[in-house]
Order: C-alpha cells, then sequence, then structure tokens
C-alpha cells in the first residue's frame, strides 16, 4: 500500500515560486548589499590599515608646462619648462614617465638624457618618486619659423603623466596599531563610561518616562487625543530642530534655563549645562529621554489598551486597590512589551549619534563610541582608527542582536 | 502610612505639594508670557497650600474653599509675603491678579483632587485613589510642560530681535504691534540664506525617496511574507539585524566611496542614500501587514487564473493601502528628519537640504534667532504633517518597532 505523504524534492512549482520570490527581492537585495554589506566589509578592512584622511587619494604624478623666452624670429631660443611634483606628500610613484608633443616650429637642442624623442613625441622616464618628491625639467627649443604673430602654444598638447602609485587601501599591508590607537586612548575609559550610562539610563528612563505618560493617557478625558498629539512632539519633530532648541535654551550666557534658575532662587552663578562635566553627560541622557520616551509611550499605550477589563472588574470586586491593580494586574501583562522595548531601545541608544553630535560635539565627557567614529575619523583625520572604532561597535550590536533574537525565540516558547 | 489615612493630614500635605508644583509653574507661565521677573516662595505656597488642604475635608464645601483660597493667594501676594514675589516694584492690581491666577489654579485643582476626602479617618481605597489624582495631575503638568516649554522657546526666539533676546532672555511675550516685522528673521532666511529652496530640495528629496523605498520594499516585503523558498526564515530576521545597523559605521566607507565616484556634494548620491536607509524598515513593516491578509483572498485571486504579480497589484496592495500610507508617511518623516548624511555629504550652499541648512545657521556669526527661525522651519512641515495623519504615523511607528 503507499504511503501518503508530502513530496520530498522540489516540484516545478515550487521551483517557481522561489525564482519569483529572489526576483522581487532582488532589487533590494542588491541595493542593500552595495550600500550596507558592502561598506561594513570595508570598515572591517580599513580598520586594519594605517590610512589617514590624507590618504585616500591614490599618489599621482603632476606637470606644470610653460614655455619660458621670446620668440619672434627663426633663431630665437627659449627653454619649456616643466614642473613636476607627486601630490602627495608621503607614498611612492613608481614609473613614472612623461609624454607631450612639441609645438610646430620648434627643434629641440638639448636632451635630457632620460627624454627620448621621436618626431615631435616626447618620451620621459624618471623611474620611481619619493613621496614629496620636485623637479624641474627643461628643454631648450630654438625657432625655426616666423612668429611675429606671438609664440608658439606650448599648451596646446598637455603633457600626460603616468606612473602607478600605490594606494594604502589596496596594499596588502596590515597592522593592529588603529586598535591599539583606539584602546590605549586615555580617555577610553571615558568613552566607554558614556556610552554605558548614556545607554543603559538613557533606555530606562525613557522606558520609565513612556510608562508614566502612558498611564496618563489611558484615561478618559476632554483633549485626550490632543494631548496624545502634543506628547510625540519631540520624537516626530528633526532632531536638529529639537538639539539646537535645548542648546539655545540651556545656554551659559544667554539661555533662558539659566536665566530663570537665578531669577527663582535656584542657583547663583551661570551653569554651562553641555560643557560642564559630568553634567553635560546627564543633560544629554535627559535630553535622549525627553527624545524618545514618546515611543515608549506609544508602545506601551498600544499595549494598554488591548488589556482585557475583565480582571479589573474582577479585581474591583475583591476590593483590590488602585495601586495594588496595577502592580499585580497591569504591569504583569505590560512586562513582554517593556522587556522588547527595553532590548530594542537599548540596541538604538548605544547606536544613537546625531544628538550627542548636536547636543556637545562629543566634549565634556559626552563622548560615546559612536561619536568617536567621527571625532577619530574627522576630527583627528584618523579614519584607520575610526574604522576601528566602528567595528568595535557591530560587534557589540551582534551581541545585542543575538541577545535580542534569543529572547525573542525564548519568549515564543513560553 | 496608615497615620497617613486621615483627611486632616493626607489633605494638608497632598495640596502642600500641589500648590508648590502649581505655584512655580504659574510663575514660570506668567514669567516667560509677561517678561515681569517673578520669584516663587516655595515656603509660602507650602504653607498655604497646607491651609487649603486643611480647609477642605474640614469645611466640605469645595467651591467655597477653593474661591476663599484664591483670595488668600491674592492678598498674600499683594501685600508682598506672597507665594509669588517680584523682583523690581510692581503695580498692587498686577500683584493682586498674579496672585489670584496662581490661588484659582492651585485650589480649583486641589478641589477636584481632595475634594471628597473625609476629615477623620478612611480607608485605603480613597487615600489611594487621592495620591493617584496628585500623581496624574503632578504628570500632565510635569510632561505637558517638558514639550512645551523648548517648542514654545522655539517660536518665541524666532520672533524677536538680537537686542530683545539680550536685553531679558525671560521675556518671551510677543509684542504684536511690530506686525509683520515680527517675521524678519523668517524673510531674512527666506531672501538671504535661501531656504525657499532647501525646502524644496527637503521636499522632493523625501518625496523620491517615498517612491523609490516602496518601488523596491513591496515586491521585497511580499516574498518574504508568502512565497516559499529556502532560506526565508533567516532572511526576514536578517532583515531587523541590517535595520540595527547605525548609520555612523556605514557612513565613513560611504563617504570614501561617494568621494571617489564624485557623488559627493550632489542630490543624486542623496538619492541614492536615503532609500536603502529606509527600505529595511519599510519591508519590515510591509511584511508584518501583508502576514495579516489572510492568505485565503490571494488564492481565490489564484485559482480565478490571476498571476502572482496580478494578484499583488489587484488583491494585496489595495487591502494594504492604509498600511502603504503609514510606511509613506514614516520614511517622509526619516527622510525629512535625516542629518548624518546630509550633514557628511553635503558642501555646497546651493544644493542643501532643510536640516543641512539649519546645520549652517549654528554659528556664532549668525543671530540665534535666525537659527531657531530655521528649526521652526524645519519642524513646522512635518509637525503639521503629523498632527493631520496621526492616526496613519502612529501606526507606522508602532509597526516600525522603535527605529530612531
Amino acid at each position: 500500500m503507499p504511503t501518503i505523504a508530502p513530496p520530498k524534492n522540489a516540484k516545478p512549482l515550487q521551483k517557481q515560486e522561489a525564482r519569483l520570490a529572489w526576483g522581487l527581492l532582488a532589487p533590494t537585495v542588491t541595493s542593500v548589499a552595495l550600500i550596507v554589506l558592502l561598506p561594513l566589509l570595508a570598515i572591517f578592512w580599513i580598520s586594519f590599515k594605517p590610512v589617514s584622511l590624507g590618504d585616500l587619494r591614490a599618489p599621482v604624478p603632476l606637470a606644470n608646462e610653460r614655455l619660458r623666452g621670446e620668440i619672434t624670429q627663426p633663431g630665437d631660443t627659449a627653454t619649456i619648462q616643466y614642473r613636476l611634483r607627486n601630490s602627495n606628500s608621503e607614498n611612492q610613484i613608481n614609473g613614472v614617465t612623461l609624454t607631450d608633443t612639441i609645438p610646430a616650429g620648434l627643434s629641440v637642442s638639448d636632451l635630457d638624457p632620460r627624454c627620448d624623442l621621436a618626431g615631435r613625441q616626447l618620451t620621459c622616464e624618471f623611474g620611481d618618486w619619493e613621496g614629496g618628491h620636485r623637479e624641474t625639467l627643461e628643454l631648450t627649443v630654438t625657432a625655426e619659423a616666423d612668429f611675429a604673430d606671438g609664440p608658439p602654444d606650448v599648451r596646446a598638447s598637455t603633457a600626460t603623466m603616468d606612473g602607478s602609485g600605490e594606494n594604502v587601501l589596496t596594499s596588502l599591508e596590515f597592522t593592529f596599531e588603529n586598535f591599539m590607537t583606539v584602546f590605549e586612548a586615555r580617555d577610553f575609559l571615558s568613552v566607554l563610561w558614556a556610552t554605558v550610562f548614556y545607554t543603559v539610563v538613557g533606555t530606562v528612563g525613557a522606558l520609565v518616562a513612556g510608562l508614566f505618560a502612558a498611564l496618563l493617557l489611558n484615561q478618559t478625558f476632554r483633549g485626550r487625543g490632543f494631548l496624545r498629539g502634543l506628547f510625540l512632539f519631540p520624537y516626530v519633530a528633526p532632531v536638529i530642530a529639537a538639539a539646537f532648541t535645548w542648546v539655545t535654551l540651556f545656554d551659559p550666557f544667554s539661555g533662558s534655563a539659566n536665566a530663570l534658575l537665578l531669577q527663582m532662587g535656584f542657583s547663583t552663578g551661570p551653569i554651562n549645562f553641555f560643557g560642564e562635566r559630568p553634567l553635560a553627560l546627564i543633560m544629554v541622557t535627559v535630553f535622549e529621554i525627553w527624545r524618545y520616551f514618546p515611543l515608549s509611550f506609544l508602545f506601551i499605550l498600544a499595549r494598554m489598551q488591548a488589556v482585557d477589563t475583565d480582571i479589573f472588574e474582577a479585581a474591583n470586586m475583591d476590593g483590590a486597590s488602585p495601586f495594588q491593580k496595577f502592580r499585580y494586574l497591569l504591569l504583569p501583562q505590560l512586562f513582554g512589551i517593556l522587556s522588547v522595548l527595553f532590548l530594542l531601545r537599548f540596541i538604538w541608544t548605544f547606536n544613537k549619534f546625531d544628538d550627542i553630535f548636536l547636543l556637545t560635539g562629543g566634549n565634556a565627557g559626552t563622548r560615546t563610541l559612536t561619536v568617536n567614529v567621527y571625532e577619530q575619523a574627522f576630527a583627528v583625520a584618523d579614519i584607520g582608527a575610526g574604522a576601528a572604532v566602528a567595528v568595535v561597535i557591530f560587534l557589540c550590536l551582534l551581541g545585542f542582536s543575538t541577545v535580542y533574537f534569543w529572547s525573542l525565540r525564548h519568549e515564543e516558547e513560553l | 502610612m496608615k497615620t497617613l489615612y486621615r483627611g486632616y493630614l493626607a489633605g494638608p500635605i497632598i495640596t502642600a505639594l500641589w500648590s508648590v508644583t502649581i505655584v512655580i509653574t504659574v510663575a514660570v507661565a506668567l514669567s516667560l508670557g509677561t517678561g515681569i521677573p517673578l520669584r516663587p516662595s516655595n515656603l509660602v505656597s507650602l504653607l498655604a497650600g497646607a491651609l487649603v488642604g486643611l480647609a477642605f475635608p474640614l469645611l466640605r464645601r469645595p467651591i467655597l474653599v477653593a474661591a476663599g483660597a484664591t483670595v488668600l493667594f491674592a492678598l498674600l501676594t499683594v501685600s508682598g509675603i506672597g507665594p509669588i514675589n517680584f523682583r523690581e516694584e510692581t503695580g498692587s492690581v498686577t500683584a493682586l491678579l498674579f496672585g489670584g491666577v496662581a490661588g484659582a489654579a492651585v485650589s480649583f485643582s486641589a478641589a477636584r483632587i481632595i475634594g471628597d476626602l473625609p476629615f477623620g479617618g478612611m480607608d485605603r481605597h480613597e487615600f489611594e485613589n487621592c495620591v493617584l489624582r496628585f500623581l496624574i495631575g503632578f504628570g500632565f503638568v510635569v510632561f505637558t510642560a517638558a514639550v512645551l516649554i523648548p517648542f514654545g522657546v522655539m517660536v518665541a526666539t524666532s520672533l524677536k530681535s538680537q537686542q530683545e533676546l539680550l536685553q531679558n532672555p525671560l521675556d518671551y511675550s510677543i509684542d504684536l504691534s511690530k506686525g509683520w516685522d515680527l517675521l524678519r528673521s523668517y524673510r531674512e532666511l527666506f531672501v538671504d540664506f535661501n531656504f525657499g529652496s532647501y525646502l524644496w530640495t527637503s521636499f522632493y528629496v523625501s518625496v523620491v525617496t517615498v517612491f523609490v523605498t516602496l518601488l523596491f520594499s513591496v515586491p521585497g516585503a511580499y516574498a518574504v511574507a508568502r512565497l516559499r523558498f529556502a532560506g526565508q526564515k533567516q532572511f526576514s530576521q536578517s532583515i531587523l539585524l541590517i535595520y540595527m545597523v547605525p548609520m555612523i559605521v556605514l557612513a565613513l566607507p560611504i563617504y570614501m566611496a561617494f568621494s571617489v565616484a564624485g557623488l559627493r556634494n550632489s542630490i543624486l548620491g542623496i538619492i541614492l542614500i536615503y532609500p536603502v536607509t529606509t527600505i529595511p524598515v519599510a519591508l519590515y513593516i510591509l511584511q508584518g501587514y501583508f502576514r495579516g491578509i489572510p492568505v485565503e483572498i490571494e488564492e481565490a485571486g489564484l485559482m480565478d487564473g490571476l498571476g502572482r504579480l496580478s494578484v499583488i497589484r489587484r488583491i494585496t496592495l489595495p487591502l494594504c493601502l492604509p498600511a502603504l500610507a503609514s510606511v509613506s508617511l514614516y520614511v517622509f518623516m526619516i527622510a525629512w528628519n535625516e542629518f548624518l548624511l546630509a550633514f557628511m555629504l553635503l558642501d555646497d550652499p546651493s544644493k542643501f537640504t532643510l536640516t543641512r541648512g539649519v546645520a549652517m545657521l549654528n554659528s556664532s556669526e549668525i543671530p540665534r534667532q535666525h537659527l531657531m527661525a530655521g528649526a521652526v522651519i524645519a519642524s513646522v512641515p512635518v509637525l503639521a504633517l503629523f498632527m493631520g495623519l496621526e492616526r496613519f504615523l502612529t501606526r507606522g511607528l508602532t509597526a516600525g518597532s522603535v527605529k530612531g
């Protein structure tokens, strides 16, 4: 008797479906690969390279040509001068050559030994140039024709130079120096501390504030829709507007916050909110909480409104007090969304760059890992070190994501 | 804790704390709104609040007590003791008015919080309800102030002149007699700083980003959600993973590649890169929606002879229109607000997006009110869009999980 079982091999229809799926996904996969995976590989590659901002351009030989002396009638002599240099001050160029065409009506009388003249075609071979190499090549020319109308234009044919410069990025030279620079920096511990403080306190603070706001708006009253919209403002407004407003508000000299504190008698002198340790780190974290509590509030409110009201009625019958209802009935039901939110927000806060960059620029002890990438790569111009920090961030992230997916699976099993 | 379950203790304590909260709020609001320098006296508001809090359970006539409290606060303020002290000589009418406002604000709201409290013992429910109402009121005041003050300061600063700002950084009263001159900063931004063109650039970059994102992510999301193929599960997980990679990690190689390719400093480069940052989010949201559509509807279409692509076009997409609206709004918001890439990739002032243009205003040579006016210009379109279509956007936000 034949047993009935699903077919084991992929059937044509199934294959067709898979083909269609990949066809639909192809544009996305290609673009994401180009802009996400490729840069990721690149950042790993660069992090092992001794490269600074100036090394980004491969060295090229450059020539600047001009005619010195006056030529008006046959027999006049002049000099064609080539000013040559290596564009890069550090890296060598191999096998440098120059080719140019000598204008008609001029004959070259003394030729540099490295050069060769075939008809009007000039070819010179210079060998290898060190970084920053400069020299001047001169050719004496004699006029054969009448140039009363004006001297011949030597630039009519551009001198082309050739040579293979070695780009640090494509060489096979690797180093651990970048990682050493990052880890051994005197302020690395402070960077780590700022990251941990900002991430943990920012995440927990935004969750708690969001929970509080959700409790407020979980009641029915007039103007609730308006308030809900208002509470989302910090998140929806562009970060640049929010951050600059805070900077203006808390300016040590002309800011309203200082004037207000002074007038109300809470402080005696101007406080530099975004410029003092450790106040700057606290302020940056408060900004993070202010800006992202709307998001947690939105999620928690959505979950709260899905909670079954029957259990609250039952609790009322049993005489549970308001705080007991919150602690023993509502909070346990919110635990799931709170933990998911915590993990996701944790990752996003860890990734945050714009906010701190705009508020303090990473000064006064607020430099987190992400700001450190920018600081190393652009402020210090050490692209290799910046890439090394980026790699560290990515590895941390990989760890967090593993925890996230593990806990998701764990939750599904429950 | 049980000792507190008495009206004559709980009432004064809660009202005293409430009084301090409200008096500070009123003082800050009046100070910012009128420019008159005020100082709240916490001790006086604490004591006056406690007195009022005792009167509520004692007399049990909330309206009468609240009216009395208003008069008490007003008189105390006029006599110079007051919960609100003036730092300069001020007319007694103003003092009477300010004191009255503070008193009314404290006592009428306090009536809602502890109005029905008995004088003597009470049970746990009454007590906790009372504390709860206090906490709710406190929460509303704090959250509303935290959101309103920065945005209010942003708008009010943009309407001031440099001189007025330096003179009194606390005076945010708006002098309507200046007429159109109030909007001077805005006019200068549009005339001298080219903000009209930035606004337009930001707008079309965002719209193009939305279209490209949908074009890529709709088919992709459908494939991940519906079609069976090897690696489907890993795929939907890796979307989330990719969407968690921070832009700052990728910005460095992208900056280098764009420099080499000559795409830096061009709108084309921005339009190429923005959709890629939003496609994973859109894909993630949309696949969730597609999974929610009953598969039977699509199978019915297949049975009736439609191909997969026509099923998507004629059945799935029309059913998903609200979802598409949410995703579009969300993507528009991300593209409009994007700062890091615009900041790194654009140097030429003629090609700035709005956020890049505002970043340019942050220099010591440009007055603050211009920066704030720029911030207002950047915020208003996205906030207006959000207020108008809040329902769609909040759905996009919640479904988009927690990109930020």
